[in-house]
């Protein structure tokens, strides 16, 4: 046998039926990985990238069929298989690990009989074998307590920890191959960084051949030896990591490399624009506020505090960038601005002057000028109306706008976004996934708003995408002088448009300063956290951050003050016994001029935090 | 300043998606529109036969209204009578004919009252502060716990039997279920991120009910609409065959079941005729409301 692994020759896939027209989803596809490679499938939504991994297992989803080509895994041709053959195959030689491992674990079955299920179905060990091969697998994991946590349902274990059992569900059977589909996207990027690491080293240690799907470079830069660049169902470029990345031949690697790097560094220009209005009221500014849901008690404070003591401002026409992992509270702090969401306590000043916490009390001038674009466009765009009629109606509402003077507005509007005309009259259904942002921007700005709250804008859009709609941010806001309030958990996104950022974990403001505090330390320890877990686009970058959040922490005892202990202080590696677990934190205020919250002073940070090289 | 690289590739948000995916997106509405199962095809056929023979069926029917036509009860098939006579020797197919009107005209007001009110008020819950919410939801669950034929005895006894009377029973005993309906579906789309965009906006709750909300929940309404229709044609026939219905000389279908029922131990046509009449207009309607349901009806606004 030769160390040629999986053999993909002119692999062709379509959708449809003869009778409703087909569409080409894949065109003739070839690649090869030799046995114990890393092969990476890369490429924006709608590449083929899926289809093609899932064809590995002699899969294709409903209403898809091969039409041509040949698969050969390990000597096998995969799609000439009867159904017999095909389930040896996956017994043996090709495991998947699925993008959401929520969604792929029965919630009323342990972990551990889900794990080992595939061994048992197939009859390839004895139960008793299975758990320890499965302990074995856990350890390698890096999982905690990887003795009992079989014994767990899968509620019981967070989300990157749940991606590891699937990964060790898919190499209990010691497959050949493993199909990784987009395993990290997602996760935080703290998480995310924890399962790399773990994936790459059971990769290694199991000596197996595995296919990384993914539309993220700088993921694909750590876990790979070569790289498969699709667009459309064709291959674009197919080489070395080192070569896709530093000589890239293709037109279409530069866009997507550029798009890549491009969400790093380049700062909003709109800063000098703003420069001169900036001297007087900020626009939007909160002090001590305190929100969240459920019952309020008798101290006015909400049964589940969502974010607690949160001080901010935004200057007119400048961007303040909010970042957090899920369930930081960015969310919820762009709902209660908005007035969706009522505080509990604190103040929330528009241009000096407090805001209602409830809608009902707020002025029709307060209610144009905060607009809210939210992240999926999907359902923020109303699936039965068209275009025109999403566009018009901010018009009709703040300015009375109606007939031809609107369908001009409208046009201007779509202009702006950089939509056709003709998009006017279509659907939400009608149109991609940027479009329909570019359109839930229109009409935030159909308003003509001074401030934007921006939830997470780009996070369901391809890299590419995505960097287009960032570019259109920018313009707009040195055109038109609006301010945004954006609210990301990628800090690259963050990083290229706003001036001044604020980071939240668990409600609370921890760090507050300049753009330029994320790039140097020191910082607070949790934002030191979340920047050095942004994978950079290099290969190695994996193994010299492979310490993040993996260290071990100092050791601290039970807790033994009350009141507002530092959150962070479960994760954090800064911490100080008889502290951290005693007083609450003091706001410091760091050379760079960032204000943090931590009993660290910058000098001590500093020292913890290594300056980064190029990075 | 200068433009980045990626603006001069082709941008799939752009000019590639453009005209495809249009066409594309168009025929996969039309596709949907025409693609009736053909259950669904003969449901509509039947329900349309049905509700034009509301409209012109005493135009059409051979014999006057309440004529004695024949001088046999019980007849059999005949040409003259093709679907036989019945207990007094009036024709059977004229009497269907203009039955017609009272049963299915009778039934199409009281659920459109019943559909119309219910979805009207579902939203109105859906949109407004949570006691209303709450205090409405309680009410209807009350109502909902009175069995219908129950609540129609009662309502017939106290006030007597009359075209109006009926609809407005009817009626009643169907709108709480309307109400449960579009409330769960008006409470689902209120939490979709166009809706918060709309209050945020500033909008008033009777604007983001009727634009933003409704038209998003008009396919299955619509559906259930069907579905009280259908039990509605059944209260009303069975409250006929127990002779607290429709009124002779009126007779709706329900009643001439009950006129007749003395003929079946003749085998007489006069009984089962009406019978096939309620049996293919209830059948119909559900075979019609089972493909519109499955050609996306019931798909939430989201993903239609």
């Amino acid at each position: 046998m030769s160390d040629v692994m999986i053999e993909v020759k002119g692999l062709r896939i379509v959708a449809g039926n003869a009778n409703d027209g087909m569409s080409e989803i894949v065109k003739g596809v070839d690649f090869t990985v030799k046995k114990g490679e890393v092969l990476a499938l890369i490429g924006e939504s709608g590449s083929g990238k899926t289809t093609i991994a899932l064809s590995l297992l002699g899969y294709t989803r409903f209403g898809c069929s091969f039409a041509g080509g040949s698969v050969r895994v390990g000597g096998t041709d995969v799609l000439t298989l009867d159904d017999a053959g095909r389930r040896a195959l996956r017994a043996r030689k090709v495991a998947y690990v699925a993008q959401s491992a929520a969604a792929g674990f029965n919630p009323a079955r342990t972990l551990m009989d889900q794990v080992i299920e595939p061994a048992l179905l197939h009859r390839l060990m004895s139960r008793e074998a299975a758990r320890a091969k499965a302990v074995e697998l856990f350890r390698a994991l890096a999982l905690p307590a990887p003795d009992s946590i079989g014994d767990r349902y899968p509620h019981q274990v967070s989300g990157g920890q749940l991606q590891r059992v699937m990964a060790a569900m898919a190499l209990i059977t010691d497959p050949a191959v493993v199909v990784f589909d987009e395993p990290t996207t997602a996760l935080d990027v703290t998480t995310q960084i924890e399962v790399l690491v773990a994936f790459k080293r059971v990769i290694k240690e199991v000596g197996a051949t595995a296919v990384y799907v993914s539309h993220d470079l700088a993921v694909v830069a750590q876990m790979a030896d070569r790289i498969v660049v699709l667009n459309g169902g064709e291959v674009q470029e197919c080489g070395d990591v080192d070569q896709v990345l530093d000589a890239p031949k293709h037109e279409y690697t530069r866009a997507l490399l550029a798009a890549s790097a491009h969400r790093e560094g380049r700062a909003g220009q709109g800063r000098a624009a703003a420069a001169g209005a900036a001297a007087d009221v900020p626009l939007l500014q909160i002090r001590g506020l305190a929100a969240g849901y459920g019952r309020i008690d008798r101290h006015g404070n909400p049964a589940v505090c969502v974010l607690d003591d949160v001080n901010l401002s935004i200057a007119r026409g400048s961007a303040l960038g909010v970042i957090g992992e899920s369930g930081s509270g960015k969310t919820t702090l762009a709902r209660v601005v908005a007035g969706l969401v009522e505080r509990a306590s604190g103040d929330v000043l528009f241009e000096g002057k407090p805001l209602a916490a409830h809608l009902s009390g707020r002025t029709a001038d307060q209610y144009r000028r905060i607009q809210l674009v939210f992240q999926n466009a999907d359902t923020a765009l109303n699936p039965s109306h068209t275009i025109e009629d999403i566009l018009g109606r901010p018009l009709a509402f703040y300015k009375g706008l109606r007939g031809a003077a609107a369908k001009r507005r409208i046009g201007e509007l779509l202009d702006l976004v950089k939509l056709p005309a003709s998009t006017a009259s279509r659907r939400p259904s009608g149109l991609s996934g940027g479009q329909k942002q570019r359109v839930n921007l229109a009409r935030a700005l159909a308003a003509e708003p001074s401030l934007i709250l921006c939830d997470e804008v780009t996070s369901a859009l391809d890299t590419v995408v995505g960097a287009a709609i960032l570019d259109l941010l920018r313009d707009l806001r040195r055109e038109l002088g609006v301010s945004y309030m954006f609210i990301s958990h990628d800090i690259s996104t963050v990083r290229a448009i706003c001036d001044e950022v604020i980071v939240l974990y668990a409600g609370r403001r921890v760090e507050a300063g300049q753009r330029k505090l994320l790039d140097q330390p020191p910082h607070h320890p949790y934002t030191g956290l979340l920047v050095d877990s942004v994978p950079a686009l290099k290969r190695g970058w994996l193994d010299a951050h492979r310490h993040v959040g993996a260290g071990a922490l100092p050791p601290i005892s039970v807790d033994s003050g009350g009141g507002e202990l530092c959150s962070f202080r479960s994760r954090c590696s800064a911490r100080v016994d008889g502290k951290c677990n005693a007083v609450a934190p003091p706001l410091r205020t760091l050379p760079s001029g960032a204000q943090i919250l931590c009993h660290r002073s910058a000098d001590e940070l500093k020292a913890l935090q290594p300056m980064r090289g190029a990075a | 300043m200068n433009r980045p690289a990626q603006s001069s590739i082709p941008h799939p948000s752009t000019e590639i998606y453009d005209e495809t995916a249009a066409a594309t997106a168009k025929r996969a509405r039309r596709a949907r529109r025409t693609r009736l199962s053909w259950f669904g095809k003969i449901g509509l056929a039947l329900v349309c036969f049905w509700l034009l023979m509301a409209v012109f069926g005493p135009l059409l029917a051979p014999y006057k209204e309440g004529a004695l036509a024949s001088p046999f009860s019980f007849a059999n098939y005949s040409t003259a009578h093709p679907f036989g006579t019945d207990y007094l020797g009036r024709d059977m197919l004229s009497r269907i004919l203009i039955g017609a009107r009272y049963t299915v005209g009778l039934a199409l007001g009281a659920a459109v009252l019943a559909s119309g009110i219910g979805t009207c008020l579902g939203l109105f819950a859906a949109v407004s502060a949570r006691w209303v919410d709450e205090a409405m939801s309680r009410f209807f669950d009350a109502l909902i716990s009175i069995p219908s034929k129950v609540l129609a005895l009662v309502a017939i006894a106290a006030f007597g039997s009359s075209i109006p009377m009926l609809t407005m029973i009817a009626a009643v005993a169907y709108i709480p279920g309307a109400y449960r309906i579009s409330r769960s579906l008006a409470v689902n789309l209120m939490t979709l991120e166009y809706v918060l965009v709309a209050r945020a906006r500033g909008e008033r709750l009777f604007y983001i009910a009727r634009v933003e909300v409704l038209p998003n929940m008009i396919h299955p309404v619509l559906a259930d609409f069907g579905l009280r229709f259908v039990f509605i044609v059944l209260l009303l026939s069975g409250l006929s065959f127990l002779g607290l219905g429709v009124q002779p000389p009126n007779a709706d279908w329900g009643s001439l079941v009950r006129e007749n029922i003395g003929g079946l131990s003749q085998a007489a046509p006069a009984v089962l005729m009406p019978s096939i009449a309620i049996a293919t207009l209830t059948v119909g309607m559900n075979l019609l409301i089972d493909s519109l349901r499955r050609h996306g009806g019931f798909a939430q606004g989201g993903q239609k």
